[in-house]
């Protein structure tokens, strides 16, 4: 009976209006990725092939990849021990540290590249590069090992202390491997997060593909080549996308055993590894955490020699808000229909919509960007550089959020109480608004805000399609950087790193459950 | 409802199902889990068209094809029903009247509510959220829910799974007094034979998609079906034997059958019997040259206070168990019995 009890999804076929809705929004989501493949089509295979081989082209792979490799493997290297000892040693104020390692998501890769370069002008190139994006996104490795240390049943590491192993070997075979899971899924969002990342590579002058493809747009002669890059690095996205889903699904805790279980009990530090461990962790956040708000502050006060425009701040803060409310809201919409078929049916279609709209995961901004400059001029000129294509952008790249947060807030209130509404006299549509839709509100609220915060702080997409002499606090401060006005930047920076909070608390929230569903959903270079 | 056939994208889960309930009777669907008792819930409720057959309220049609109707079907909330689902499934975020007075017209449902609430005995609650309630609590409220709008039929589906045995107990006579006093027609979709026979007028068992047998709860306990019905249907004693007219002959003895069960051809059958038709006792003077039917020794005891279950061994090496009353030092290991039985047996083909 344990299967009829806890059944969350309504059995039988989704009804068609709902089936339709979703179709729409997959098709909305598909639409950046096909244009740029008919686009890419029309240029015939002895253009692509050409492009393909140019020695230029095989650089600019070469530089992504390394780029990728060192970063992960940097990740990888920091983030296993740093986890261990927050998760499983003695360390002295282990709560702040927990928090300290996680912050560093509130930074976006622009605002830290900034907030170094205005330190030290003369940072470039591909180490420079390397160095920051391992600072910005190592807690994507270290939040998510953290809670699989914490989570492993300390049980079996006893055990294997019985059948004779000492304790390293005991965690290296019991401990460890469970890790593993959790480090790998980690280590593809890193890389994720690293191939897509525009603002860091761009501001310090790293010939990645996001950078090749901006710059080749802005040359606007050569758009095949453009296009081609693009779909290059849609295809290393999604094979990444891949990956990490296969390991997701292995992340799931693999205890066996029933009942309560038992906290680890941390392993006593002595005096030598306790100082080593604080110096460790004191060095990273002062070059993850101290650096760039040094740097920012220092910047701020300079900068208040040279008058600082507040209305052009508040202008500039207020843009940002309403086109990402448009693109939040366009995002919602779209997914409300694909998030309830999502939580309520498993039917082959539903399925397939489901996976399509989350296209936009694979996509990096730069991408959906070039496509929709593409598109609108060839197909909607009076819609090129404005506010609804932008919003449309948003919507496309940040639909997975509000996808996740519809389905996780629907698959959360049984079906059984919309049923129940219809015995008591409601309409479908009645019965669904009256009971589930209010009960999911707040979680598909909370889906929204977070497609608005993420959306206010996104750099490369806003640069390709906002119309001419829209500003916001991303590209203000995008300009500012580019002309070396770091001082006049730093207000910009300031307002960024705070709207970051909000979902960077979020994220490192869903991260550190480890059975989350939900870690790709919310990445966001 | 007749020759009903329901299921999920082609797999039929009930087939060529037919059951009456009279106006006003309580039954209950009673059936192991994976039998279809959820789909024809389901049937019942709208939730789920039937691929074939009818289904009638009184004389009302709702589903399937009638004189002039020849697809009829009436959505959920045009049925006129009332469902108990499995842990009451109130609305989270309505209080406790908000959720009886749901199924009211707006502006009639105060007296009403009161009322229904009076009922249950959860006036005093009229203002808690669900949250703070009680499993009980939860239920007795989920009931109120479904009687507020006077429906035709009541579904109760597993309404008393999620609580303990005390409260179950309790429970389960309060909604049957309930529901006789309403006189409202009520199904009971249950996996507990205990609480189907304890609760129902009609027990209608259901396996595989069929329904195996109805009638009032003793005869499904005391004239079950088949075999498979006589085991789901309370604890069951089988034994091999050979079957002669009325009578049989197992490693009991020489036993009455209930006629009804008797088989058309004599010859190898199965006897079953209820635990508490076996009685025990001591051998009273040593076993003579044959044993006596039924002697046999006893192999284990588990102690449970109220009772104790026996395994007795047999002369001819079966054993079977036996339950005795506590009140007395159960027999050990070791010591030599005599099982007798009481009342006639059951017999099936073997």
């Amino acid at each position: 009976m344990a299967a009829t009890r806890t059944r969350r999804r309504a059995t039988g076929r989704p009804p068609r209006l709902l089936i339709a809705a979703g179709a729409v929004t997959a098709v909305v989501a598909l639409i950046p990725l096909v244009y740029l493949l008919v686009r890419v089509s029309e240029a015939g295979l002895q253009r692509i092939i050409e492009v393909l081989v140019r020695p230029r082209t095989l650089e600019t792979i070469g530089t992504s990849v390394s780029l990728v490799l060192v970063v992960v493997t940097a990740c990888l290297a920091i983030g296993i021990p740093t986890a261990w000892l927050v998760a499983r040693s003695t360390l002295p104020l282990r709560g702040m540290w927990l928090v300290l390692v996680a912050l560093p998501l509130a930074i976006p890769s622009y605002v830290a590249a900034y907030a170094w370069l205005a330190q030290f002008p003369s940072m470039h190139g591909f180490w420079a590069a390397a160095l920051i994006l391992t600072l910005v996104s190592s807690p994507y490795v270290v939040l998510p090992v953290t809670a699989a240390f914490r989570s492993s049943d300390p049980a079996l590491e006893e055990v294997a202390r019985s059948l004779g192993r000492g304790p390293v070997r005991a965690f290296a075979t019991t401990t460890l491997p469970q890790a593993w899971p959790a480090a790998a899924g980690g280590a593809l969002l890193v890389a994720l997060y690293v191939l897509s990342d525009f603002g860091a590579v761009a501001l310090l002058r790293v010939d990645a593909f996001t950078r090749v493809i901006y710059a080749s747009y802005r040359a606007s002669f050569d758009r095949v080549s453009a296009a081609v890059l693009a779909l290059v690095l849609v295809g290393l996205a999604a094979l990444l996308v891949y990956a990490e889903r296969r390991v997701r699904g292995r992340t799931r805790r693999w205890r066996v055993a029933t009942g309560t279980q038992r906290a680890a009990i941390p392993v006593t530090l002595g005096a030598g590894a306790r100082l080593g461990a604080l110096a460790w962790l004191t060095g990273l956040t002062i070059l993850a955490l101290g650096v760039p708000l040094v740097s920012l502050v220092l910047r701020m006060l300079e900068g208040s020699r040279t008058p600082l425009d507040p209305l052009e701040l508040l202008t500039a803060a207020l843009t940002s808000l309403g086109v990402a409310l448009a693109g939040a809201v366009l995002a919602v919409l779209l997914a409300l229909p694909v998030g309830i078929l999502a939580a309520r049916y498993r039917t082959r279609s539903v399925r397939a919509i489901e996976t399509v709209s989350y296209t936009g995961h694979a996509l990096p901004a730069v991408v959906v960007g070039l496509s929709l400059v593409f598109l609108t001029l060839a197909v909607f000129p009076a819609a090129y550089q404005t506010i609804f294509i932008l919003a449309f952008a948003y919507a496309v790249l940040f639909l997975p959020k509000a996808i996740g947060a519809t389905r996780s807030a629907t698959a959360s209130v049984s079906p059984v109480l919309e049923q129940t509404a219809r015995t008591l006299g409601r309409g479908p549509l009645r019965a669904w608004a009256e009971t589930t839709f209010r009960l999911t509100l707040p979680g598909i609220a909370a889906g929204g805000l977070l497609v608005l915060l993420t959306a206010m702080k996104e750099l490369p997409a806003t640069l390709m399609l906002r119309p001419t002499g829209l500003d916001t606090l991303a590209t203000e401060l995008w300009s500012r950087t580019e002309i070396a006005a770091y001082g006049s930047a730093a207000p910009y920076a300031i307002a960024l790193v705070v709207l970051a909070a909000g979902p960077a608390w979020l994220l490192s929230r869903a991260m550190t459950r480890a059975d989350t569903d939900t870690s790709a959903d919310t990445v966001a270079p | 409802m007749s020759s009903l056939t329901a299921g999920y994208g082609g797999d039929a889960v009930l087939s060529d199902l037919d059951l009456s309930v009279p106006s006003g009777a309580v039954a209950a669907v009673l059936g192991p889990s994976g039998s279809g008792k959820t789909t024809l819930l389901r049937v019942l409720a709208g939730f789920l068209k039937p691929t074939a057959g009818t289904v009638y309220f009184g004389e009302r049609l709702v589903a399937g094809a009638g004189p002039g109707f020849p697809h009829a079907f009436v959505p959920p909330e045009k049925r006129r029903i009332g469902i108990v689902p499995q842990e009451g499934a109130l609305f989270p975020h309505l209080d406790v009247s908000a959720n009886v007075a749901f199924g009211l017209p707006r502006g009639a449902a105060a007296g009403r509510v009161a009322e229904v609430l009076e009922m249950v005995g959860m006036s005093d609650y009229a203002h808690v959220r669900p949250h703070e309630l009680s499993g009980g609590q939860q239920q007795r409220v989920a009931l109120a829910r479904a009687m507020a709008p006077r429906p035709d039929v009541i579904l109760l589906d597993e309404p008393f799974t999620a609580l303990d045995a005390a409260l179950r107990v309790r429970l389960r006579a309060e909604v049957r007094e309930l529901l006789r006093g309403l006189g409202t027609t009520a199904i009971l979709i249950t996996h507990d034979q205990e609480e189907a026979l304890s609760t129902a007028d009609l027990v209608a068992v259901l396996r595989d998609g069929r329904i195996v047998q109805v009638g009032t709860p003793l005869e499904v306990y005391d004239v079950p079906a088949d075999l498979g019905v006589a085991r789901f249907v309370g604890d069951a004693v089988e034994l091999p034997a050979v079957a002669q007219g009325e009578r049989v002959t197992c490693a009991l003895g020489d036993i009455p059958v209930h006629a009804s069960t008797s088989l058309a051809r004599d010859g190898e059958a199965t006897v079953v019997l209820r635990p508490e038709q076996l009685v025990l006792s001591c051998p009273v003077e040593p076993a003579g040259p044959a044993p006596l039917p039924g002697a046999g020794v006893v192999r284990e005891t588990s102690y449970h206070g109220h009772d104790s279950m026996l395994r007795v061994e047999l002369a001819d090496g079966t054993a079977i168990p036996v339950r005795v009353p506590g009140g007395t030092p159960p027999p050990r290991p070791g010591d030599a019995v005599v099982v007798s039985v009481t009342g006639p047996g059951r017999v099936y083909p073997a």
